[in-house]
């Protein structure tokens, strides 16, 4: 086999429909005789239901139907809980998860009330202003610290409590570390994350056929045979006999995985009810309060050091805002509370988190999924800890990293996938030496910064470690297939936002089996076309699904050699697969194309062998015992004006390890997307919501995503130390660049504006502007 | 109230097109859902993140903010009719493709419509002022650096086409 593609920066298969305007996304889906819906959204954040009259509503003309959720009937359930709470020992997890249509009590503003179905949007829209809702509103929960009071309401009254979860994860012995410490440090501090807004919002398409008993569904969905499964269930019908597409998707970074939206659930209903089929898109507005969040977390960490900067432990307890339902379990606080731990040594750890229940909108996995949480808190507990001990800031770093014979390094703990958190591989000391080394760290504080100084210029540098649990289970499956036309097809489980999946794993087939990318098709995310699987999440796509491509691939490989060497009567070993056909190593003219062998392997006549499987395709699934974790450091120089605050990025460089790479090109396109969110993040992305749960930004003109001009060029390195959990040995990379910016630039912002001599400390992201000016004006006052 | 309907006859890419539409059916649904151009993607609908951007008269234009009945008359370009009969891509296209300016593609269509027309008025850009220029569109998957390095490259490739 050869590794012509495997490893090269191939251009992207999907690009052609993309650039042209060719592509299907969920909106371009247009059915004869189709419906619209739209979703009439609770206006307040707490109260209950007293009534809803939509008896106007119905008389519209161009309405067809109005329902409410006693109009569901049975069919009204509150969701499945999508990911159980990990086994750890002590834990409380009281699950509360997402509704149809609201029916005795709103709980966030946003939450679906009642849905209208018209002969177009426009109608369906102007209806929802004929319905009447009467509310007895109550105090809104809005604040994670006075949720947990005996004073709070609860937003699930049957608990008595806004605790949605607790749970304490120890190694080591905490208190033992901090009484041989030379210092303990302990801050609070606080980490907002915003919305992962893709350009294409949310949608649901749904075409009920009852003469054929068949319904399709196209999501824009990461996880499309999830959503099958449960809405056959739900539906009262076969899994054969539902078919979900997530054909091009808009981007999805985490929120399109929330499962199950009461858009999905709503609209296969209303199309078997009406016979007819319905759409839903999601406005912008709608997108802010009604697609799932990443928030907030208060964390009180301590941190105990030897007088030479070694780690002896860390101690945390922190807070986690989950939203009104926490339907995803505990993936987001328990990715926080393992990634605090880092690339380092940190030989205690004493960790106990609480997820509170709120009146806002859910809380599920955003690009980094809450590892960008912990990487903040240990960061900047590092920096405090370089600076009260006098040792360089990268110093301190590269004395506690974990050394090359260290793995697998065992946590101990419990990660996200059940499994304890263990680091399969790793040598991270090089990467932090390049990232230096591309910085220009030593020549910057010594020579260029002491330069800007003088002449007044507010400019600092930050430098930032980070660990990311990649590429976790269950499995994933791929069926390769040889067309007679010598074309290759290659159908997954998974769903695709961007990735560039059409490409990578066509370059791990054509390799295989010696053809062009170009002649390979890739499907994702048909229900119809691969049957099993769990979804794109967690930097997983390219490891799991990647390898079980690759094993469908060398099986047909295998099958193609075996079927030549039968036609040639030679050994296989004699054989060579090349340029879409194979051929007698030596006599090149003598040959069978793919294709052919294709036709050959589905024979019209003739007995077949025993133990023959028609066609020459396979289909293989791959499962990692664990995640595969990945490193990486980010470092940045940045200039802030000390009127106005506003920061000016000089230099952003990014050295990473994921393992072995199927295309650098894409590789870096995905860490390129990952630190801009990453900079929206520490910048200016907070969902601002007042004490009534009403969300004050919730149009793009007010939540600011970056754009070009806030965006740097960024400066890309990459180590590579293979995973041995899988035989490509992949790591993921798709939330790398994302986590570790916001404690990258609290140190340079810190250093730029020399806060330390003013006393101030940024513990908190994000760091907007204006919250800067009120941070260091306090120190001023 | 009965909605009110107008006549409006309008060229898309070259093609007459002559419909009934309602006075408040936005621009962009007429695109997309009555002409069955759904290459001109919706991102917000409040005219921020640039999604839905083509040409009016040659000049970029969010079709989020307009009204079909305000296009009567005019002349549209949409990104079907980007790239030539002849099945190879514009230079732009090219340029996107050949550096990774696309991801998802969503915002793709908006950002080819609203470079096109600025390198076409200004065909030897600095960086800064490709930045400039794409700053009224939103990229959620690529970081933009990919986009401008295409950009630089595109306007070379179309200053080298220019007779």
């Amino acid at each position: 086999m050869s590794t012509r593609f495997f490893g090269a920066p191939v251009k992207r298969n999907e690009d052609r429909k993309l650039l042209t305007g060719q592509a299907l996304f969920i909106d371009d889906v247009e059915l004869p005789d189709m419906l619209h819906v739209a979703f009439l959204r609770s206006q307040v954040a707490h109260a209950r239901l007293k009534q809803i009259d939509v008896s106007r509503a119905r008389q519209r003309p161009g309405v067809v139907a109005v329902y409410v959720a006693e109009d569901y009937g049975d069919y009204w359930q509150p969701g499945p809980l999508l990911v159980q709470p990990p086994p750890i020992p002590g834990s409380t997890f009281n699950p509360r998860t997402q509704v149809p249509l609201a029916r005795d009590k709103v709980r966030y503003v946003g939450e679906p009330l009642a849905v209208v179905v018209a002969e177009s949007r426009y109608l369906a829209e102007d209806a929802l202003d004929d319905i009447d809702v009467e509310l007895e509103t109550l105090p809104a929960v809005v604040d994670i610290e006075q949720a947990l009071t005996s004073s709070s309401v609860p937003v699930h009254d049957d608990l008595g409590s806004n605790v949605a979860a607790h749970v304490h994860q120890v190694k080591g012995d905490y208190r033992k570390a901090a009484a041989n410490a030379q210092i303990i440090l302990k801050r609070r501090f606080r980490y907002e994350h915003g919305i992962s807004s893709p350009i294409e919002t949310r949608g649901v398409v749904a075409h009920w056929n009852a003469r054929g008993q068949q319904m399709t569904i196209w999501d824009t969905t990461q996880a499309p045979v999830f959503i099958r499964n449960g809405l056959a269930a739900m539906l009262g019908l076969g899994e054969r006999q539902v078919r979900v597409i997530a054909p091009f998707v808009g981007g999805g970074f985490g929120p399109k995985i929330m499962m199950f939206y009461p858009e999905e659930v709503g609209l296969p209903w209303i199309s078997m009810r009406l016979n007819r089929p319905v759409k839903w898109i999601e406005d912008r507005l709608e997108h802010f309060v009604a697609t799932t969040h990443e928030r907030g977390q208060i964390h009180d960490a301590e941190i105990a050091l030897a007088a030479d900067g070694r780690i002896l432990g860390v101690k945390d307890v922190f807070l986690h805002d989950t939203g009104a339902y926490n339907t995803y379990g505990l993936t987001v606080p328990i990715n926080s509370q393992c990634t605090l731990l880092g690339p380092y040594v940190i030989p205690a750890y004493d960790s106990t988190f609480t997820a509170v229940f709120t009146n806002l909108p859910i809380v599920t996995p955003y690009r980094g999924a809450g590892r960008q949480h912990g990487v903040f808190v240990i960061e900047r507990l590092l920096d405090l800890a370089a600076r009260e001990l006098g040792i360089d800031r990268a110093e301190i770093r590269r004395r506690n990293l974990i050394p090359p014979d260290a793995f697998p390094y065992n946590n101990q703990i419990i990660f996200q996938d059940f499994a304890p958190l263990s680091y399969d591989s790793g040598n991270y000391e090089p990467v932090l030496a390049k990232a230096l080394d591309a910085i220009g760290y030593q020549r910057f504080l010594k020579e260029e910064q002491p330069k800007f100084r003088e002449e007044g210029r507010c400019v600092g540098i930050g430098v930032a470690c980070y660990v990311e649990g990649t590429g976790i289970g269950p499995y994933e499956g791929a069926k390769v297939q040889v067309q007679a036309n010598g074309k290759v097809n290659v159908a997954t489980g998974i769903g695709t936002q961007g990735q560039g999946h059409f490409t990578s794993f066509a370059q791990i087939v054509a390799d295989q089996l010696g053809v062009d990318p170009s002649d390979v098709d890739i499907v994702t995310g048909d229900t119809d076309q691969f049957y099993w699987g769990a979804g794109t999440f967690a930097s997983r796509g390219a490891v799991v699904a990647g390898n079980a491509v690759s094993e469908a691939s060398a099986a047909v490989r295998r099958k193609a050699l075996k079927l030549a060497a039968d036609a040639f009567e030679c050994a296989e070993e004699d054989l060579v697969l090349a340029d879409g056909k194979v051929s007698i190593a030596g006599i090149p003219g003598k040959f069978i194309r793919l294709g052919e062998l294709a036709q050959r392997a589905n024979p019209m006549r003739g007995a077949v062998r025993p133990g023959t499987e028609p066609g020459l395709e396979s289909t293989q699934y791959f499962g990692p015992p664990s995640g595969a974790t990945a490193n990486g450091v980010h470092a940045a120089i940045v200039e802030i004006d000390p009127l106005t605050l506003e920061l000016k990025v000089l230099k952003y460089v990014v050295v990473h390890d994921c393992g072995t790479v199927i295309n650098p090109m894409i590789l870096e396109g995905q860490i390129h997307g990952g630190v801009a969110q990453g900079i929206g993040n520490a910048f200016f992305e907070k969902l601002a919501f007042d004490d009534q749960g009403q969300l004050l930004n919730a149009s793009l003109a007010d939540y600011l995503l970056p754009t070009a001009l806030d965006v740097p060029r960024m400066e890309l390195d990459h180590t590579v130390t293979p995973s041995p959990l899988n035989p490509l040995g992949i790591k993921g990379a798709g939330e790398a660049g994302a986590i570790p910016v916001g404690a990258v630039f609290a140190q340079a912002i810190e250093d730029a504006l020399q806060l330390t001599s003013r006393k101030v400390e940024l513990l908190e992201i994000p760091l907007s502007p204006s919250r800067l000016f009120e941070l260091t004006r306090q120190e001023d006052a | 109230m009965q909605p009110d309907h107008h006549e409006i006859e309008l060229t898309v890419n070259g093609t007459r097109y002559r419909r009934t539409v309602e006075s408040r059916l936005l621009l962009s649904d007429f695109l997309r859902h009555e002409l069955g151009l759904a290459g001109t993607h919706v991102g917000c609908e409040h005219g921020v993140c640039g999604a839905c951007t083509i040409l009016l008269d040659g000049d970029p234009v969010r079709s989020c903010l307009m009204l079909a009945v305000q296009a009567n008359g005019h002349a549209l370009a949409t990104v079907e009719g980007l790239a030539p009969a002849s099945g190879e891509l514009h230079p732009v296209q090219q340029a996107m493709h050949a550096h990774h300016g696309l991801q998802c593609g969503y915002c793709t269509p908006g950002i080819l419509m609203t470079m096109t027309a600025y390198l076409n008025e200004h065909p030897s850009p600095s960086e800064d002022e490709v930045r400039e220029a794409l700053s009224g569109n939103l990229c959620r998957c690529t970081g933009y650096q990919n986009i401008v390095d295409a950009m630089m490259d595109a306007a070379a490739r179309m200053r080298e086409e220019a007779p």
